[in-house]
Formats: C-alpha cells, structure tokens, sequence
C-alpha cells in the first residue's frame, strides 16, 4: 500500500468519504427520459425520437422507476434484454463494438480461428474495429509480422475499421493510420453512450467519458466475442465519486485522478464501476473525462462512467450516424459507496515510483531530480495535453533543462499539435513553441514507449533513468528499464518538471 | 528445518510428507496415496527442468486435483508488467512455439534485487516452481492474456494469492492456464519462502507448506475450477456441450 504524505493527508481533508450504501442525490440524476435517445444528423442536430426501437422494455424509457439502477446496470441490462438487474449477477450482454490491436489482435484471430474454424466469419465486420497501434515505428520482424496479421485478418474478413499503416517511414503517408486505440475510438466515433465496447486493452475504460460501458478484456474472451458478439459479464457495483467546486486552472484532470487512486488505492475498485458526477465533471471537456476514465483500472476499476450531456453530444457530431441511447444513474439507485471531493481546495500531485496510488503533491517533490520527460500515450496525449504543456512553456519562456519527449496520440492529434493556435500565444502553434523550449520534435503517434515497446522504439527508457510521464503506469519497467523511476503527473506538472530538471509543482510558473 | 526439503520431489513423497508433517488433516484422496510411482526415495533436491504437479494434469480422476512442488514467493501488487513485460508481447500466445517462448520470460519483470532467484532459470524454457504465492492484487494492471498465458507456458499450475485484478483472474480462468486461488486470510505470502515445497489441494482448498508445516485457507474456487480443469472457456463449453465438439 503506498504511503501517503502528511501533506497529502491534508489534503485528504477536502473530500469527504460515505462507506454505505446511498441514494443518489437527486438533483443530477434525473435526465434519463424517453426523448433523450440521440441522432447526429447531417448537420449535427439533434433529433427526439419518441419510441425506442432496439429494446421495448429499454429501463430508461420508462417513467417510473421500479427497479433503480445506476448508469452501468442499465446499460448492462439493455444489452442484455433484462427489465431489471442487480450488482453481482451474471448476464450475456450483447457487445456493440469489439476492438483489438497489434499486441492482442493476433492472438485474439488465432483464437477466433481455432475455436470456430479457418473459414469462420467474425459475428459483424462494421463492430470489430481493429488499431494498429502498439509498436509501429520498430524493425522488430515479429512487430511488424503482428501488423501483416491484422492486415490479412481485415481484409479476409471485409473488416469495415481498419486503421492501417503500410508505410513506417512516414506515418502521415499512411491516411488510414489513427494511432492510439482509445483515442481513434473517441475520435472516430466509436464511443457512443449507453453502448457497450469491450476492448483487448486494460484502458478501453477510457470510453466510459462517454457515458458507455467499456472495459479491457483477454484475447480468449475476445476470441469469444469475435465469433458470437456476446460476452459474459458480471455487473459491478457502482461506486460514486461526487466532484464539485470551481477547477482551480493550475489543475488538470490528471490530478483528480491521481488524486482518487491514492485515496481508494490500485485495488480500491477492483470488481467495481466508477461514476464521476458533480459539477466539476460537469465543465470538463470530453478529452479531460476520458483522461479521468483512462485510468480507473488503475484503481482496479472495471469500468468508469460520466454521464452523457451536451458536452458529450456535441463531441459526438459529425463523428458518427449511428444512433444511440444515454442512460442515467437514477435518483434512488443504489451505490456501493461514495467519495465527495471539493475540487477547489486540491493541490497538482503526482504517483511517485512503483505504483499509481504512491500519491504525493508535486510541491512535495520538489528535490527529485529528473532525467526526462515524457507528453503522451492514451492518458496524457491528447490535443488538450499539449495545450496545456504548451501553456507553460509559454508561461515560462524558458527553455527545458532535460529531454522532453512529445508523441501524440493519433494522427489528428499530431495535426493539432502542428495547426492549432494556443490560446494567448499571438497565435503560435504547439509545435512553435515546444520548438522554442527545445523539447524533441514530436514524434509519429504510437503506445510503444509508455508500455517500454521493442528496444528501439523512440522515447523508451533504455537506462535507470527518472522520468516525469504523463502516462498511466509507473510499475518496476513499465517504460523500459526494470531500475527505472517513474512519476506520473499532469502535462502541466510535466512540462514545468521539464523547465526545471526537477518534479515541480506548475504553479511555479502559472499565475 | 524439517526433513520435507531433502524428500525427493515426487508424488509420493510428498504425499508421504504431508501424512508425516499434518496428521488429521493431510488430504486423503485416493490419487495421492495410490500413485506411489517412485517409491519415497530421499534424496537431494530434485531440481527437474519441468515443474513437478499432481496426478491433475495425467491422472484419471478429472473431478479433483493437487498440485505439489516446490513454491515460488512474490509480495503484494504483482502487476502484469512484471510477469511479462511488454517487449515480450509481440509473441502471439495462439502459436505453439510463441507460447513456449512466452513461457521462459515468465516474471523475468521482476526486479533482480527484490528476487535474486528467477522464476525460470537462465537457459530454461519452464519453470521448477509449481505454484506461485502471491500478496493482495495479483496481476494488476494491463489486460494482457500473455501474462496467465507465460506462466501457465512455464509450468506453474496454480496462484495462491490474498487477492487478484480482475482481468487477471478471468484470463486465468478463460484460458485454463493456472488456477487463481484465493487465500481465506493473509499471511501465506508473508510466511511462505521462495523454495519451500507446498501442496496446494484444491479438494479441500487448502495450501499447506511441508517445510515450514503451516497451512492456509482457501476460499473454494467454485465454477471456475472444472472451467480451469477443462483448459478454458472454450474446452468446458465443448466438454459440457454448451457449444458443439470440433469433430461434430
């Protein structure tokens, strides 16, 4: 169990924890109605539709509640034809979206092809979607083997989402290329709420941002799913984590997380669901609740949850034609516990080596000498991410004191990076000003450093070197090398580290 | 020090020592009192390249298992970088010569000063540990089936720990590899050495270590256990007709 500071303890002191089971508070829960089923139409607007027509006895059409259930059950019990079901049951949940990737894939098609035959078809080509994205830019014959599985698999199977990459040399020559699975997914139009995504990834949790129920399963399960579209689950209980107050803007949702893990612990959600609601949830933006959801199975965490609002519809206009259905946590659900945060008095922390609730404030730190510095992945690689290291390096003026490597998420982030003016810059791009901080080019859009890929790929440690990441794990060799330290942070956390060569809190240089 | 760790490590030996080191309580199932293929020799440590299980894995009552061996001891918050870190994963657990692959990188994440001894030594391709013992929250972190998959590659048969992620557990028990036990209390991994011989008997979900002559609790592990025993998901269903045979 990691030690907690006596400053972080003080901290503590700002949320309060219920160990019972509660009712909901009322006011937050009561969205759920019939006319909240949601279309994107052409010109993004949205449609009320008065019948639901996938399930008749769908729980969130009805208006009195018999059964209250929260987000997670509902959506289980739609995708399972049930009217009503309790935490602990086990059901076959129909699943909307299975995806794989380069690491899992070919295991997962070897399975799928074992099991039900060479010449078995996967149950629906437009619902396996398939991202190569875990080590791309590698000589490793058995990497790029991994990509050419994928590849065949696609094409035999008429698979509808395949995001390829032929061409190592220069990613944006591949236009296919995403990067990132969890990132494509949200990006693509993959995660849509009230649905259920099952993924060969730990952090296919990230979807829950979207009021979806998405969790990381093995490639046997996926095998299982490849060939029938259906997968056992047990339903979770749900534990609520009420977050209210005003963001302070030296904050990012990187640090509510953090934050949370070290309160409840790497096991603290083991077997449960997260729902994060309250009114700082509420002024997030879509890119800062996946972050949130991104790392839940870091506290053990089966699935995490916000629920659905316009924040969340207009992400998802123009990203996809496919209908659906949000559901809400009712007012008399009944949760596992629940955690109330004031977001207003926390401080920026970060997860000092080995694991992810080793949880310190930055400040705390401030005499831990770094060797580098590291802006990407799934958690940390977002458009947002590096806006806001941006923002710092802008703030500042200065020039980082320690390599500070920069690999976007995806292609789109990558064009972001290098198109988007940052806002009070006199219209200069992140790229313009990470150049003029001297942080490394950034780099073609993959996982592999944050996991420490094959030896060669760009940014993984290779020596017993200290990092600040703003990635997920900082487990014994998560990165590369097993004597490698590794403290988890916000980007602003990280690229104020970079300007200084030591873990620093951002509020050093945001005003 | 009691005589167990000098018994050769065969069935019946073991057997033999669990009669001599818990009397009363000593598992009495047929399997390991009526397979004495090697008469109870003592002798030194039988390091053997393949790890020693019981009559499970060849013998012919299917509705029962024990595995013995020697034990190999890890603390709290086993995640699956340290079981198979990731720049193994580009092996595909599915091919047959991958898996085996797989199998001799085995917890080879584990830091060298915190656990001198590997899991399978240098030059080897499985492991002479049985059964692994584990703190809370074995096997956090990513959804990797590679980690399940390489220890299971390497010939462990069982994981007795206070505690598992839940991706974990269900891969172990999806892929049929190793039997993720739960203990009834903590201690086990505390108490427990890295060398120390164990049977684990899942009869009476119960581990007890031979060498130190402590036993520990096991919460049952109920349905999963023939799913285990059958090699997975896809075997139980084939086995119990939930899906039809290959051959049909």
């Amino acid at each position: 169990m990691a030690s907690i500071s006596a400053a972080a303890k003080a901290t503590s002191a700002a949320f309060a924890h219920k160990k019972e089971l509660a009712a909901a508070a009322p006011q937050q829960q009561q969205r759920a109605s019939a006319s909240s089923r949601r279309a994107r139409s052409g010109r993004g607007r949205v449609r009320a539709v008065a019948t639901p027509t996938r399930a008749p006895r769908s729980p969130a059409s009805t208006g009195s509640v018999k059964s209250p259930m929260t987000t997670t059950e509902k959506i289980l019990a739609r995708a399972s034809e049930r009217a009503s079901l309790e935490p602990g049951e086990n059901v076959w949940v129909d699943v909307d979206v299975l995806m794989t990737h380069d690491v899992c894939g070919p295991g997962t098609i070897g399975i799928f092809k074992q099991e039900f035959g060479e010449d078995a078809k996967v149950w629906d080509r437009e619902k396996v979607v398939i991202i190569p994205d875990h080590y791309i830019f590698t000589a490793d014959e058995r990497a790029n083997r991994n990509v050419d599985i994928l590849r065949d698999f696609c094409q035999e199977q008429k698979i509808k989402y395949f995001y390829d990459i032929k061409d190592l040399s220069d990613f944006r020559a591949n236009p296919d290329y995403k990067g990132v699975c969890h990132i494509a997914l949200a990006q693509e139009g993959h995660c849509r709420p009230g649905e259920v995504l099952l993924g060969t990834d730990s952090h296919t949790c990230n979807a829950g941002a979207f009021g979806q129920f998405a969790t990381g399963i093995g490639n046997t399960d996926a095998g299982f799913v490849m060939g029938t579209g259906k997968a056992l689950l047990k339903v979770p209980p749900t534990i609520r984590f009420v977050l209210d107050g005003e963001m302070p803007p030296y904050l990012l949702a990187k640090d509510l997380i953090l934050q949370i893990i070290g309160e409840i612990s790497v096991s603290g959600a083991t077997y449960r669901s997260m729902e994060f609601v309250g009114s700082t949830i509420e002024s997030l933006t879509m890119e800062e609740r996946m972050t949130l959801c991104n790392m839940v199975i870091e506290a053990g965490g089966k699935n995490g949850v916000v629920p659905a609002d316009e924040t969340t519809f207009k992400y998802l206009e123009g990203k996809t034609s496919v209908e659906y259905e949000p559901v809400y946590s009712d007012a008399q659900a009944r949760f596992y516990s629940d955690y109330r945060f004031d977001v207003s008095k926390l401080e920026p922390v970060v997860a000092k080596p080995h694991s992810p609730d080793n949880r310190a404030l930055a400040r705390e730190c401030k005499d831990v000498k770094i060797d580098r510095v590291y802006i990407g992945s799934c958690t940390g690689g977002k458009t947002e991410d590096f806006i806001a290291a941006a923002k710092v390096f802008l703030a500042s003026g200065k020039k980082v004191k320690v390599p500070t490597f920069l690999v976007p998420a995806t292609q789109k982030v990558w064009m972001d990076v290098y198109s988007l003016p940052v806002p009070g810059s006199g219209g200069k791009t992140c790229s313009q000003i990470f150049e003029e901080a001297g942080c490394d080019t950034p780099a073609s859009p993959n996982c592999g450093a944050c996991l420490g890929g094959p030896r060669d790929t760009y940014a993984r440690m290779n020596e017993p070197t200290v990092c600040v990441s703003t990635t997920n794990r900082n487990f014994p060799g998560r990165m590369g090398h097993k004597e490698g330290q590794i403290y988890l942070a916000s980007p602003f956390t990280a690229a104020a580290s970079a300007l200084t060569g030591y873990v620093t809190d951002p509020r050093d240089f945001l005003s | 020090m009691t005589a167990a760790p000098l018994l050769s490590l065969t069935d019946a030996a073991t057997a033999t020592a669990t009669a001599v080191l818990a009397p009363g309580r000593a598992p009495t199932r047929a399997r390991i009192q009526a397979a004495p293929r090697h008469p109870a020799t003592v002798s030194l440590r039988c390091h053997r390249s393949r790890p020693l299980t019981a009559a499970a894995a060849t013998g012919d009552s299917p509705s029962s298992a024990a595995f013995h061996g020697e034990c190999f001891v890890v603390g709290d918050n086993i995640d699956t970088d340290q079981i198979i870190p990731a720049e193994h994963l580009t092996l595909v657990p599915s091919k047959p010569d991958e898996y085996r692959k797989l199998g001799s990188f085995a917890f080879v994440g584990l830091p060298s000063a915190a656990y001198p001894i590997p899991f399978v030594a240098p030059g080897e391709e499985s492991s002479r540990y049985a059964v692994i013992i584990g703190g809370a929250n074995f096997g956090c972190g990513s959804s990797r089936e590679h980690a399940p998959v390489a220890l299971g590659a390497a010939g462990a048969r069982a994981v007795v720990a206070e505690g598992y992620a839940r991706i974990f557990f269900r891969n172990s028990v999806a892929t049929g590899e190793v039997y993720p036990l739960e203990l009834a209390d903590s201690g086990a991994s505390k108490e427990c050495k890295t060398e120390d011989v164990v049977t684990v008997d899942l009869d009476n979900s119960v581990l007890i270590n031979h060498t130190s002559g402590k036993q520990y609790k096991l919460k049952p592990i109920g349905d999963a256990g023939p799913v285990i025993e059958a090699g997975g998901i896809f075997a139980y269903a084939r086995k119990t007709g939930m899906i039809a045979s290959k051959s049909a």
